[in-house]
């Protein structure tokens, strides 16, 4: 539980020295609480004192860095339940699962997988994270594997609660901080002082959240608290309920130990099945997975996975805004002609994708309509004739631009003759209503 | 310490509002916990899977679509294939060629639709209109009128359009209405007062919240479901205690990554795949957000949806 004012206040001197910059040690106290000042400004806190309001005042869940250089990812560090209350902070990862228990062709595809999906969405790059490299029996051909994961310059998530093995596999790929995964009630102590001796973080487990907690407990008392919580568990309904309970307890009920971030594995919940996976992997992207692992990720996984997680972790305050103005597309110069649309982000990514296959140079021109949508801006008064008018004048389009036909997006088409009449001498020509249809239509404008 | 589950349980529910009539109607909401916490307390109403045809037929359906339908020669054929697609909990009958921008079909030809699919299938209906506001007012009351006792569900009524609607669907012919806002928690509850006021019960309503898919500003949509259903049980709100039915197919099947073509986009593969993925993806990001029922198209996606909502109750 948080500590309120009057905890914190309880356990400072009470003299009211001000040496904190507080009037007195009930006002520095209140600002505590509320995270407004640290702790570490009064100078007359015994060393005892402070460790102990240290750990009370701390974040409810502990974030947790996991991988090196490029592959280095934060997770956890989360404070509320919910987007609306405050911005998620740390992205949930995508892994691809190999195994010593898979075929040879299961475990190259994943591999290929790997290589193959990497693009970019709206200025964040999208590909495989991480690569959980899941133990079953065969030790030779699972150092095989370890070897071949390291080699893709990946984040590893070492899954082998055999402590040998383990062990051989972190000589080869310790120094890339992976994690350690795989410790239950009756390894925790080997595995812990492997993660110990390398510094990395330790995937802990259990049969039921009862005994991951126990073993939790046991690990911190130990000294670690670089632990990820695996809520895998025996079935979907069992790995979402203990992926929702952990985040809950710590989030909301203030449970430290269960305040670390988790794995799931869709890969063994619904093992051969890619359309469940993708529907398992979807639920914990919304709830509570902050690494989720799959057998594959090929494009048709991707596209729609990325796509949402990069929706749910945008800050609930303010749209994702291009700034207004030309965006010459394909080399387009001033003799090209004008296509135009709204200044959100997701919007300006989705045309301006299709503006550049379509090959034909275009002067892309955004307008500024509060980062709105096409239809949310018309419908909100932010993108009608006049404001386009408007930004025709201040961005001095005509002094700019030499060609005089301008395209408007289709889902506003009824806008043409407003916009004819505020732009005397332009051409206005609506597109039809989908971006992707921008290819065929540019070309044979342009024919 | 060992670890004690805190169940959070409500002492509020999301209404229950009954879809068709004899052996297959289908109860949809009921619930007292948080979307899909079955883990909680039971879920009166495991969330319900809606599967989406349209009059005009098989037009532009995928390779798999196609050879699901294969021998279907009239929309009744059509309709009582989809009735039959494994995890289809009911039929939703997309009005999409009254639209008066495209083939703009006289209501009369709507109306024969409806009857026609109604006819064929044993399961509840879900009339969807063209999303033209007017358009979508006639067809509603005339179908309302022709389908009297069958129970069905109209989508939607609008805050243009929801005198008519609710005064014919909801009263004069006491059929089951939706009603539609864009993604905000105060236009939505203001949809419902005006529909209670006008006397539609609350046992009649649904709302759709608003949708997009995966990628495409379903932050929006995540939010504002997730403030509902807190206000809904955490608060109590009647207004917002009507259970959520998302269409979640029209918006899936329009985005780029569902309707691209190989041959335009090699490296993103077969494009059937994409759309269902897509269709997966929002679908489960929309129950798991609160929908109490989604409307999908492909009968992969039913399958998997309708599976993945059981494996969580
Ligand atoms: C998320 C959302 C919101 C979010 C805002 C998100 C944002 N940043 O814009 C919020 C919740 C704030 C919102 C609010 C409102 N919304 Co709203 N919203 C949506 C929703 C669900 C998705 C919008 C989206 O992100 N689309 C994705 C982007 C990429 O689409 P796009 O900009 O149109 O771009 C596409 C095309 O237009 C085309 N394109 C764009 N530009 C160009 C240019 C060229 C040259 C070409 C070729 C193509 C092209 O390419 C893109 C891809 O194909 C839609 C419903 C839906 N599923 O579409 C409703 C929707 C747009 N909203 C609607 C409404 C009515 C509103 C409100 C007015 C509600 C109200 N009364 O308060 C408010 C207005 C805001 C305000 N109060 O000031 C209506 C609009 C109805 C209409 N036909 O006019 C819609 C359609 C919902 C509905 N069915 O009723 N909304
Ligand atoms: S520095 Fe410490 S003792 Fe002095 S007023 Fe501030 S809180 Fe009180």
């Amino acid at each position: 539980m948080a500590l309120t004012g009057l905890d914190i206040f309880k356990i400072t001197p009470k003299t009211n020295c001000k040496d904190c910059g507080s009037p007195t040690c009930m006002a520095f106290a209140m600002k505590v609480a509320q995270g407004a000042v640290p702790l570490d400004k009064c100078p007359h806190l015994s060393a005892e004192v402070r460790a102990k309001l240290d750990e009370a005042t701390a974040p409810p869940m502990k974030t947790i860095k996991i991988g090196t250089g490029e592959g280095e990812f934060t997770l956890g560090g989360e404070t509320v339940l919910y987007r609306h209350e405050k911005t998620f902070v740390s992205k949930n990862l995508y892994a691809v699962a190999i195994s010593d228990a898979y075929s040879d062709a299961q475990n190259d595809s994943a591999f290929a997988d790997i290589k193959k999906v990497d693009y970019e969405r709206i200025g964040e790059r999208m590909c495989v994270d991480a690569i959980f490299v899941d133990y079953a029996s065969d030790g030779a051909k699972y150092i095989e594997l370890v070897k071949r994961a390291k080699e893709t310059g990946k984040t590893l998530i070492i899954n082998c609660g055999d402590a040998a093995v383990a062990s051989s596999a972190l000589e080869i790929a310790g120094a890339s901080k992976p994690v350690l995964g795989g410790a239950d009630s009756t390894n925790f102590a080997a595995l812990n002082d492997l993660a110990k001796k390398y510094g990395i973080v330790l995937g802990v487990k259990g049969k039921d959240l009862s005994e991951l907690h126990d073993t939790v407990e046991k690990l911190e008392a130990l000294g670690n608290k670089e632990l990820i919580l695996d809520v895998t568990m025996a079935s979907i309904k069992d790995a979402f309920s203990a992926a929702v309970q952990v985040r809950r307890a710590s989030v909301k009920d203030g449970d430290r130990v269960f305040g670390y971030p988790s794995i799931v594995n869709t890969a063994k919940l619904a093992s051969g099945d890619m359309n469940m996976q993708a529907a398992l992997a979807s639920l914990f992207t919304l709830k509570y997975g902050s690494v989720i692992v799959m057998e594959h990720m090929s494009y048709s996984d991707a596209l729609p996975l990325y796509g949402l997680r990069q929706n749910i972790f945008t800050n609930p305050q303010k749209p994702m805004k291009v700034e207004p103005g030309i965006y010459p597309i394909n080399g387009a110069n001033e003799n090209s002609v004008c296509a135009l649309t709204v200044d959100f982000a997701l919007t300006y990514f989705v045309v301006s994708g299709e503006l550049e296959r379509s090959g034909v140079p275009v002067n892309f021109l955004i307008t500024d309509a509060g980062g709105y949508s096409v239809l949310t801006a018309w419908a909100a008064g932010k993108l009608s004739a006049s404001s386009i008018a408007k930004f025709f004048q201040e961005a001095d389009i005509e002094g700019k631009v030499k060609n005089r036909t301008l395209i408007i997006p289709g889902k506003v088409a009824v806008l043409k003759g407003e916009i004819e009449d505020k732009l005397p001498g332009w051409k206005i020509i609506p597109s039809p209503p989908e971006a992707i249809h921008l290819v065929k239509f540019l070309r044979e404008l342009n024919a | 310490m060992a670890f004690v589950q805190k169940p959070q349980v409500y002492k509020a529910a999301i209404n229950t509002v009954e879809l068709g009539v004899g052996e297959k109607k289908v109860a949809v909401g009921g619930a007292t916990v948080s979307p899909l916490y079955s883990f909680d307390a039971p879920i009166a109403n495991p969330p319900r899977v809606g599967i989406e045809i349209t009059d005009t037929g098989l037009k532009g359906a995928t390779k798999g679509m196609a050879e699901f339908y294969s021998g279907c020669n009239s929309l009744a054929d059509i309709a009582k294939r989809a009735a039959q697609a494994p995890g289809a909990d009911f039929v939703c009958l997309k009005l999409e060629g009254a639209d008066p921008g495209e083939e703009n079909k006289s209501v009369e030809d709507c109306v024969a639709a409806a009857k026609e699919v109604c006819g064929a299938i044993d399961k509840p209906l879900v009339i969807e209109g063209c999303k033209n506001t007017q358009k979508d007012a006639q067809l509603f009351e005339k179908i309302a009128e022709a389908l009297q006792g069958k129970n069905v569900l109209f989508l939607s009524a609008k805050e243009e359009n929801h005198k008519t609607v609710g005064a014919s669907v909801g009263l004069a012919y006491s059929q089951k209405v939706g009603a539609e806002s864009a993604c905000d928690i105060n236009l939505a509850k203001q949809l419902n007062v005006l529909m209670t006021q006008l006397g539609v019960p609350s046992g009649s309503m649904v709302m759709n919240l608003g949708s997009a898919a995966a990628g495409y500003g379903f932050e929006y949509v995540a939010s504002t479901m997730d403030r509902v259903k807190q206000a809904a049980l955490g608060q109590n709100d009647s207004m917002l205690q009507m259970p959520v039915v998302t269409p979640v197919a029209s918006e899936a099947w329009s985005v780029k990554e569902a309707i691209i073509s190989e041959e335009d986009m090699p490296e993103w593969g077969d494009q059937e795949q994409r759309g269902i993925k897509m269709e997966i993806v929002t679908a489960a990001a929309c129950l798991a957000s609160g929908s109490d029922a989604v409307i999908l198209k492909h009968p992969a996606s039913v399958a998997t949806i309708s599976a993945f909502i059981a494996a969580l109750m």
